[in-house]
Parts: C-alpha cells; structure tokens; sequence
C-alpha cells in the first residue's frame, strides 16, 4: 500500500481511502448510511449539527463523522449501541424546536429531517416546554422562508460563502436565539441562490413559485436539459398531471455539478404565461381566426410558395431561434434548403459576418467544462459569465480561488464573485485598441513582428500579456458582447491572435442553448450540416433584415427582442409579404406583421438535442405534452417539408431526424479559428455621440425566460433605465433617477437614468431583449442622451 | 349392516324432520328484519358513510392541503390541487372525490392532521347522472356544515379510543 492510502474499519468491513479523507466520506462511498444534516460533499466541513456521531474504537466519546480524518487501522461503528444512543439523543434535541408543521410544510415527503427523525429518532418526544418561534425573512421573489424550521445546519449560510461567492446569509445570535438571516433585510443577489433550496435538509428555505403546489410523492421526474445557456445543465423536470411543476438540477460531474442557475431552474413558469399561443391562426383581410392544423399549414405553404413565385426563393428568408434544438434547427434548414433558399441563420444579434467564412466548425469552448477550473490563467473578453453562464462562473470562480489569473476586458454588469487579476474596463469603441495593445505586448515579448501597426501597449495590456504567456493552462474566452459588436470579426482574429500567441486554448462563450448545435445542423447562409460549404451563399440574420425580404420564417423568435436591431428587425417583418411564425406565445406585435402563427411546443414539451458549449450532443424526450393544439416544432417542419412535396421529409420520429444530423456530422471535429492578418480599423462613431450598449440582461435572454414571472421580479429581471457613470452624467448634466431622452435612428424614448461606476466612459449601458427598448436601434451602436 | 340402517333412516325422513325442526324453532323466535326505510339499524360513532369536509367555529376551512388523504387513499379517489390563498396559507383549490371509486376505508379520516376530511353517518344518497357521484369541495363542506353538531359529537365519543 503506498503511503497516501489507509485502510480502515467500519462495521467489521475493511476499506482502503485516502488519507485525510474523512469517515463519511468513506461510508459514503461504501454505501454505509450515516445520518446527517450540515455535512454536503460540496461544501466545507461545519461539524455543527452532530447527526453524524459514531463510535471509534479507543475514542472516549462518539466522533462526527464527518469531520474525523480516516486514520490507519481505525475501527468505526456507525450501529453500535453507543453510536445509536448519540444519534437518538442529538435527534431529540434537534426536534425540540422544530415545528410540528410537516402537513403544511413543503418539503414533507422529501425532508432530511422527517427521514432522519423516523430511522433513527425516538418514538415519543419528553419536550414538553414552549417551542421557540423565528419570524420569516423576505429574501426575494424566489425562496421562501419558514425560518422556524431551521436546524441551524448553515449550509446555506457555507454555500454563499464557498459557491455563490456572496456571504448573502449569515447566523445572528448564540444558542437557542441563533437565526439565520441577510441581516439586514433584502433579497437575494446571486444567480445561483436556488440551489439552497436544495441545500436546505428542512422546510425553511423552499421555492417560491413551487410554493404549496405539489407534494414530492405525486410528482413524476424526468429527465431534460435546461434551456437557456450553452452549458446544457442537467436537470430534472418534476410533472404532476402533465404540468411541470418544478426543475430541479440533475448531477452532472462533468457539467453542472449539483448546482443549477436560478434562469435554468425558474424559467419554467414561463410555459404557463397567458400569452401561450394554443391554437393555430392565420389573418384574413387583416381579420386574425383560428383555424385547425390543415387550414394554417396550408395557408403557410400557399403563402410562403406565392412569395417563391412571384420573387423567386432568394426573397424567403429562415429567423431561427439559437435555443431551438439541432433536430428543429436542422429540419429549418433542409425545409428551405429543399425549396431552393440560402437564406437561413440563426444569429440574430450579430451584425459583423466578415469572418464566417474562415470561421471554426462551430463555437466552441475550447476545452471541456470541467477543464475551465484547471485553468491557471484566463482572458475573458467581453464577457459577463456571472450572468451569462453561471455554472461557467461558478468553474471560473474555483480557478480563481485555486490561484488562477482570472482576467477581464471589457466591462460586466456586475462585480465578480472572486478575485479578478485584471480588469481592463474597456468600453466596446475601446476594446479594440485593448487587444490590440495585448497582441502588441505579445508580440514584443516573443519577438514577433507587431501584428497591428502603430499599436503600443498599455501596462495594464502589456501585466494581462504577461500573465497569460507565463501560465501553464492559459485559455482566452470570447463573450457574446463581442460576437454583438459591429467590428465582431477584427475583434475575434485579435483575440485568437492573442490565444495563439501565449499558446492559450480560444473559447467562445456564445449566447442561446444551442449556438453550437445550430452551427452543426447548418442553420447558417453560408453552411450547410457538418459544417461543409453551401451550395449557394446566402444572406445572413441582418441582411435578410436590412434587405426587406418578400417572405419570412420565424422559429421561436420574436425578433423586435431577439435580433440585433429590433426596430429594423419589425419594420422588414412588416414590410414582407408573407411572415409565417412558429411560435409558442403570441404576443399583440407579432399579430401586427405576422400571417400565420403555428403554436410550437416548448422546452420540456418536445424530444430534442442540444449541443453544449464543449460540444457534448444531450437528448431528451418530452417531459409533458404540449397544451392545446401546440406540436413539437420539429413536426411542424417536417409537415411542411411534406407539403412542399420535398424529399427526405418522411421522419417516424425525433431521433430519425437527429440520426440523419449525426451521420453528416460525423466527421466534424471542433477548429480553432484562424489567426492571419489584422489590420487595425477605425472604431464606429465619432466623439460627439455616446456609444450603446445593449447587452442581454440574464432573464431577457429568450421567450420562455421573459415570461418566467418570478424571474422578472428579481433585481435582474426589472428595466431600470439607462446606466450611464457619473462624468457621463455630469456631462450631460443628468442626475440618478433623472428621466432622460435617448435618440437612436430617429427613435426617441424617455428612460430613467441609473448612474453606475461600472459603465465605460462614453457609454450608456441600455439592455436590449426588453420592450421598453425594442422600439429603438442596434444595440450596439451610436445614440444621443439629452436632459429632458 | 351399515347399509340396512340406512336404507331406514332414508325411507323414514329423518334428515326431511331435522331440517324442519329447525325452521319451526325459527318461526317462534323474534324476527331480525327491518322494515326499511320506516324503520333503521342503530349506526354507531364510527358509522362511515358519506364524506364531509369541517370547519373550525370561526368558519375557517380545516383543510391544508396536505394531501395526506390523497396519498393514502387506496382506490384513488381523491384528487386535490392546492396554492397559496391571498392571505399566504396553505389551501385546497380542488378538492374532489369520486364517490364511485371509494371503497369508504376511513383510511382519509384517519390521516387527516386536523379531523378536517371525515365519513358521516350518511348513507342515502343517489345520483341521477353521470357527475353526480363526483362530490367537489364546495359539496364537501356544504356536508360538513350540514351536520356539523352530528360529526362534532361523533369525533368526542371517538377521541377516547384514539
């Protein structure tokens, strides 16, 4: 045996762990139950709730087990009389001031300390005193409280504190006063806080939403994929009587871990919103009816083949939704691939396409999930992960917390939750010159020639460079404001310039579930599936938009909140002759330019595919049947593939569709980009003129999330106004909470004005993806803010 | 030997008498039958008939939507769905059961925490149509009100054995 493994004893059985491992952990493993409350294996050891008591041979008292270090030859009895009695006992004291309130409590049925009490409690209590009552915390729209239940286990309290990364709770008072609180009153910043809900072993901190609707007993799991970003956590669906219920996450080692972003684990309310488009309608004369399945699909092939006719194929154009899955995403295209249509793309909020055609096969990390926490250093442009992909964050965090160098250009709408190596707060007109700088330091430090000419390299440029060619595991990650912004294409060959350079691995954090699977299945102009070159070129999202096509299709989008430019993006819909959309919800703008609207299933309605961000291709089948007349979209499509008598359109089922993908991608391997030539452009706009910026905020990502009712409750999910930071504001002469005109395009609106230091000078922080912005321009691009 | 006794014992009607004897001692003794519906069986406090839901006397509702009666019910004729009410407690939006299905165990009466769901000592009742035999919350507890002093009077004589 060599000398970091031990071998000990437990119940007369030998086992062999590592040293310094502890007892629970080896019991664990071995499939020995041991009772316990605070111990989690993703948390640290708190010791505090002594349910884990046994008895070691030569110890005068029982030990935790979860806080005793295995040692050679230690004899450990988790049944012994002795070992029961202190179970028995701790138990008696937990529950002397628990309520008895399990008939109304919702975690009944799947509480740690009702399963605890029966297996290893007394059967009669002897408590005969006043039970201590704690009055309830308001901590946000998402987690209720019971804090009377508490237990005091503080694994909510760890959690903040080891994983969220925000000590958000904490223990006030000694003893029987201790409570477990935010101090001073407020709700919950963290956009992983659900996962206590999980953590918590009693009722005390249970879900809002969910809150007295379902009792665990009664509720069916299924298995699916969270929907809303590229990580493609796992998760559970939990129905009762073909309603989702709840999500809950699904372990995953190589994903998600145990945890889950409150976006993937919330968003389910959304499938219930009022808007939910139930049956089939097409507009007559400007009349909207429902009508069955054949008479809309009938109306969508007589449509969009009266637009083939009259302008020929090129004036269609395919909207499809980067969260759609490959299977839906890859019938889309064959369907108008099959009727003679180029222009098909799934990249909505991206302008800039110069480079796409030298671009990778399809977005991709770089490395596996798992790998981002090994990373020793890593340059994060344009990105904002705690928002964006928390469970990347959440990788990125332990990096950091391991000694990594996490770096950032560009700036986030929130600080980070661990220690940041640099932060370079370059506004989007400046970022370019920040790469730039860096590829200049890189350069200079290898000996190279200067990739842009003239660039000279700031400290702050020329420390990043540094860190990240003295790194062993360096990786540079592109964000999606990058692939947002106008000059996307120079940015993204600097970046990859400067991966390549200090031998970093490149990696894409795209925005959608399924960027990478709709790049596999040729939801593009220029690809068709497995990444091979289209036939014929046609026009990308934006074009198709600024060209004012005769004839659109739309895949769960709604493009005044989805595309890059949403005033643009309505004003070519109605323009067009025919619009047909495929959508879940509908919505009083999409009645104004749309002709048809074919109700779709949503997620944990359909059987689907997501390819995630380190390319791992998950399925999962519907975990409830879609209400009303809606069908899975895939059916849609493969209906009106029929219709317009095409070949190859006679599917049985999903995972026909999703073998014919798998076969032509086959051979598709993930490529970095290419790093050639890089010439440095002028940056869009002049002085005068304040630059947008319109990220995505977290719960505006897509349909299903804006319509999450507790979601857009939150802090993250309510409109404040436009954030501008106080020179900008002095500027213009603007104070917090002044209303402000914004000018875009002619747009004018009146906004709120929000001051935050975090916004870059010359520009004002306006998010897009929400209605009170959608009427005006690109969000990435020049306005006007005046004092109203 | 054996044979000759019987062939007597045959030809006599020994076995016709024993039997007849038996109804003439009957036909002296008093008589079980009832002449329902003018007259009834004595019901005891335990009687388990039709369902009621109950009440507190303050008029609130006792249910809280545990579903403990649903979980137990072993013809599974209790449906409930359950939300917050305005003021933040726990209640029944939906509380039916399907009178055909049950088989009037008292398992529900049993589980209730709060004596809410109980069997009363009523056993006429019919239904006309289809649906009729569904009883819904609000039939529940209209029960309940009904013969609210009944039940209340039979739960106190129980509590002493429970």
């Amino acid at each position: 045996m060599s000398d970091d493994r031990v071998t000990i004893e437990i119940n007369g059985q030998a086992f062999e762990a590592p040293r310094g491992a502890m007892v629970i952990q080896v019991a664990d493993e071995a499939g020995i139950a041991i009772p316990r409350f605070c111990y989690h294996k993703k948390l640290s050891v708190a010791a505090n709730c002594r349910m884990c008591l046994v008895e070691v041979e030569k110890a005068p008292k029982p030990l935790p087990a979860c806080a005793t270090p295995v040692m050679d030859g230690m004899k450990v009895f988790t049944r012994s009389p002795l070992a029961l009695e202190a179970q028995r006992s701790v138990m008696e004291f937990l529950l002397i001031n628990h309520p008895l309130d399990c008939p109304i409590c919702d975690q009944g049925g799947e509480c740690e300390l009702q399963d605890v009490a029966m297996g290893y409690g007394k059967s009669i209590s002897r408590f005969v005193e006043r039970k201590r009552v704690v009055a309830d915390k308001d901590i946000g729209p998402l987690i209720a409280t019971d804090m009377t239940r508490c237990i005091h286990c503080t694994r909510c309290v760890r959690f903040g504190e080891e994983i969220g990364g925000m000590p958000e709770l904490g223990a006030t008072g000694r003893g029987e006063h201790m409570e477990i609180g935010t101090f001073v009153e407020r709700a919950l910043s963290s956009e992983m806080s659900g996962n206590i809900i999980d953590l918590c072993p009693v009722g005390a901190l249970t879900s809002k939403p969910f809150r007295f609707r379902a009792r665990a007993w009664e509720m069916q799991q299924r298995d699916a994929i969270a929907p809303h970003d590229g990580v493609g956590s796992n998760i559970h669906v939990h129905v009762s009587g073909n309603r989702v219920m709840r999500v809950v996450p699904r372990e995953n080692e190589a994903i998600n871990e145990v945890w889950l972003s409150d976006r993937d684990r919330f968003s389910y309310e959304g499938l219930y919103h009022d808007d939910r488009l139930l049956e089939p309608m097409v507009k007559n004369d400007g009349e909207w009816r429902v009508v069955d399945w054949e008479t809309a699909l009938a109306r969508a092939v007589e449509g969009l083949d009266a637009v083939r006719v009259r302008h020929g194929a090129e004036r269609l154009g395919a909207l499809l939704s980067a969260s759609a899955t490959a299977e839906e995403l890859y019938l889309g295209q064959k369907l108008f691939r099959g009727m003679g249509c180029p222009n098909i793309d799934h990249r909505l909020r991206e302008i800039d396409f110069r480079d796409q055609a030298d671009a990778p096969s399809f977005p991709w990390l770089g490395l596996t999930i798992a790998a981002v926490e090994r990373l020793t250093s890593v340059l994060l442009v344009g990105a904002d992960p705690r928002k964006e992909h928390p469970i990347i964050n959440h990788r990125l965090r332990k990096a950091s917390l391991a000694g990594a160098d996490v770096m950032m250009l560009g700036a986030t709408r929130e600080a980070s939750n661990y220690r940041v190596a640099e932060q370079l707060d370059a506004s989007p007109l400046s970022m370019q010159n920040a790469l730039a700088g860096i590829a200049a330091a890189l350069a200079t430090s290898r000996g190279d020639p200067s990739p842009s000419s003239g660039m000279v390299a700031g400290e702050a440029e020329r420390r990043i460079a540094e860190r990240l060619l003295g790194s062993e595991r360096a990786a540079v990650l592109v964000g999606p404001m990058i692939a947002m912004h106008p000059q996307a294409s120079r940015l993204r060959a600097l970046a990859a310039y400067v991966a390549n350079a200090s031998a970093a691995s490149y990696g894409v954090l795209s925005l959608g579930a399924n960027a990478a699977g709709a790049w596999l299945a040729g939801a593009l102009p220029h690809r068709g599936p497995g990444a091979k070159p289209a036939p014929r070129e046609g026009l990308a999202a934006a074009d198709m938009l600024n060209d004012e096509l005769a004839g659109y299709l739309l895949l769960g989008i709604e493009p005044e909140l989805d595309c890059a430019d949403g005033a643009r993006a309505l004003a070519a819909l109605r323009a067009a002759e025919c619009v047909v959309s495929l959508t879940a919800y509908r919505t009083e703008t999409m009645m104004e330019y749309a002709d048809v609207l074919l109700p779709i299933a949503l997620h944990a309605e359909t059987s689907g595919t997501y390819v995630n961000l380190e390319g791992a291709w998950q399925s999962m089948s519907g975990a409830v049947v879609p209400p009303g007349e809606a069908r899975p979209a895939w059916k849609v499509l493969r209906v009106l593939g029929n219709l317009f008598e095409l070949d190859g359109f006679d599917y049985q089922d999903c995972s026909s569709v999703l073998g014919e993908l798998r076969e032509r991608v086959a051979n598709v391997a993930p490529s970095a980009p290419p790093h050639g030539a890089l010439e440095h452009a002028e940056a869009a706009g002049g002085e005068s003129v304040i630059f947008r910026v319109g990220s995505v905020p977290v719960y505006a990502v897509d349909p299903l999330v804006r319509r999450a009712r507790a979601l857009q409750r939150t802090a993250d999910g309510i409109f404040r106004g436009v954030r501008i930071n106080q020179r900008l504001a002095a500027e213009l002469g603007l104070a917090d909470g002044d209303s402000a005109a914004v000018r875009q395009n002619g747009t004018r609106r009146s906004f709120p004005v929000v001051l935050d230091e975090r916004v870059p000078d010359g520009c004002a922080e306006l998010a897009a993806g929400v209605v009170e912005t959608a009427a005006l321009g690109p969000c990435f691009g020049p306005m006007t803010i005046e004092r109203e | 030997m054996n044979k000759v006794r019987q062939y007597f014992k045959s030809l006599l009607l020994l076995e016709l008498l024993k039997g007849l004897s038996l109804t003439l001692r009957y036909l002296f003794r008093p008589k079980f039958t009832i002449r329902y519906p003018e007259e009834k069986t004595p019901q005891g406090f335990r009687f388990r008939g039709l369902h009621a839901l109950r009440r507190y006397p303050n008029g609130e509702e006792r249910c809280i939507a545990c579903k403990l009666c649903e979980a137990v019910c072993p013809a599974l004729a209790i449906t409930i769905e359950a939300e917050p009410r305005e003021d933040g407690t726990r209640r029944t939006t939906r509380y039916d059961i399907d009178l055909t299905k049950c088989i009037f165990c008292g398992f529900c009466e049993e589980s209730c925490p709060v004596d809410s769901i109980v069997e009363t000592r009523i056993f006429e009742y019919h239904g006309e149509k289809r649906g009729d035999l569904l009883m819904t919350k609000k039939d529940l507890l209209a029960v309940g009100d009904r013969w609210e002093k009944q039940i209340a009077a039979d739960r106190r004589e129980d509590a002493l054995y429970r």
